[in-house]
């Protein structure tokens, strides 16, 4: 029975980084416990469209295939999610695959997410602890504060928050709510919390946090459910505070 | 130090929204509903408004000046927005397309009321009852009239809901949750109170 079942596809691709995107459809013979990267293997194992007419293998990116890489984020079927854990069984078909919109396109469902790897540069998400010598041991993190960031440190930088976002496009500079969320997650940290001020800064500068117009679409759409849109409000008090202590000057060292 | 413009602009933005422009429209709002209670009872009360000492400096630095910064940043914020209710259809994007929405047609609202009143005031018109009487008298005014306020009182009242995000004060789900309530009952309670003044000039 399932030997002659075929799972349908329309996939939006792309040639090039500039040229006309368009669609293609697919059938791709079932097994079971399929997913979508699965699918698109078995595309790329066989090129050929469902007109029979040969075609070029699919692009797409992937790393982990368990959802912690954030590598293989795309649209399907109108939401945006990682190939790996879409599960063929679980989707309406056909099942429409496309790249994520805000970013650019490299190729076919290949995008390029450098944008947010350069906004966590700029927010400085990291701890930093090189030196020249042996600093020593770093002071203890309470445990129930250590699950609490736990969950904040699961995001995978995949893009969906940005996508899912109405005011990071291309109109605007708006680093988008992952980056902001790690700002929150380092400055938690006992030893990342001795550059706290210097996080606070660069996410108060252009492009930052008030960008920010609470259509809290990117905590709905987390694939790990990250609480950004908590992150976001309290990094907003945070800033609150720190633009006090930069207009008017602070007792604190 | 590294605090930008665009921050400061936001934030200004945000407060200038509540207080004073926020503020001036609840006094305004309270203040015409004299009109309930007959044409005399409102007139007295724009008069004694009309009267207040250091107007000019009260209309430009509480009413004018704010609002035209707030109506003009929003623009530039409204235009930045890629809204997408179509594909993520939650309650809080709902309420960002409408806070957008409400906000271009509460510019174009005041804009017009400002226009039919205050300047013709500024011409040597008489503001009273008459004059908001001959507005509405229109069904086509009455009809602006109506989705004006009602556009001006919901961009308030979900606007105070995104102060309190915006400045911090409401960070929890459950603290956001509790003022989506409380701004819907501020936005109910406006609502009534303006609906009934329109339809004491009618």
């Amino acid at each position: 029975m399932s030997e002659h079942k075929m799972i349908s596809f329309i996939i939006t691709r792309q040639d090039t980084a500039d040229s006309t995107p368009y669609e293609e459809e697919f059938e791709v013979p079932y097994r079971p416990n399929m997913n979508v990267i699965s699918a698109l293997m078995e595309i790329r194992r066989n090129p050929v469209n469902k007109k029979g007419e040969k075609t070029t293998p699919i692009a797409w990116d992937m790393n982990c295939l368990e959802e912690v890489c954030g590598a293989c984020s795309m649209y399907i079927n109108g939401k945006p999610r990682q190939s790996c854990t879409a599960l063929v069984d679980k989707l309406e078909q056909p099942i429409r695959l496309a790249p994520m919109s805000t970013f650019p396109v490299v190729r076919d469902l290949q995008v390029n997410r450098n944008r947010m790897f350069d906004s966590l540069k700029r927010v400085k998400a990291w701890v930093p602890i090189d030196g020249t010598y042996d600093l020593g041991p770093g002071p203890r993190m309470p445990e129930r504060k250590r699950q609490w960031a736990y969950e904040l440190s699961k995001c995978m930088t995949c893009g969906v928050c940005l996508e899912a976002c109405p005011n990071v496009n291309s109109k605007s500079d708006f680093i988008g709510p992952a980056p902001l969320s790690q700002v929150r997650l380092f400055n938690a940290h006992p030893t990342g919390a001795m550059h706290k001020a210097e996080r606070l800064d660069a996410i108060m500068g252009d492009g930052g946090l008030t960008n920010c117009g609470n259509s809290q679409n990117c905590v709905q759409s987390c694939p790990k459910g990250i609480p950004l849109t908590t992150s976001i409000a309290a990094l907003n008090r945070e800033a609150t505070f720190q633009s006090f202590r930069n207009f008017f000057g602070s007792d604190q060292a | 130090m590294a605090t930008s413009k665009e921050f400061f602009y936001r934030r200004l933005h945000s407060l200038l929204g509540v207080i004073p422009v926020g503020v001036f429209l609840i006094q305004h709002l309270v203040v015409n509903h004299f009109a309930t209670k007959g044409p005399e009872a409102f007139n007295q009360a724009s008069h004694f408004m009309e009267n207040l000492p250091f107007r000019y400096a009260l209309e430009v630095f509480i009413i004018f000046l704010p609002i035209l910064f707030h109506a003009i940043y929003g623009l530039y914020i409204a235009f930045t927005a890629k809204n997408n209710v179509n594909r993520y259809g939650y309650f809080r994007n709902w309420m960002f397309t409408l806070q957008r929405v409400s906000g271009v047609v509460t510019l174009v609202f005041i804009a017009w009321h400002v226009w039919e009143t205050r300047i013709q005031a500024f011409f040597g018109a008489e503001v009273n009852y008459d004059m908001m009487a001959n507005i509405l008298d229109h069904p086509a005014m009455l009809a602006f009239y109506i989705v004006g306020v009602l556009s001006t009182v919901f961009h308030f009242a979900n606007g105070l809901w995104t102060f309190g995000v915006s400045w911090g004060l409401t960070v929890t789900p459950r603290s956001q949750r509790i003022s989506t309530y409380v701004t819907l009952g501020i936005f109910i309670a406006l609502s009534l109170i303006s609906i009934r003044t329109i339809f004491a000039f009618v």
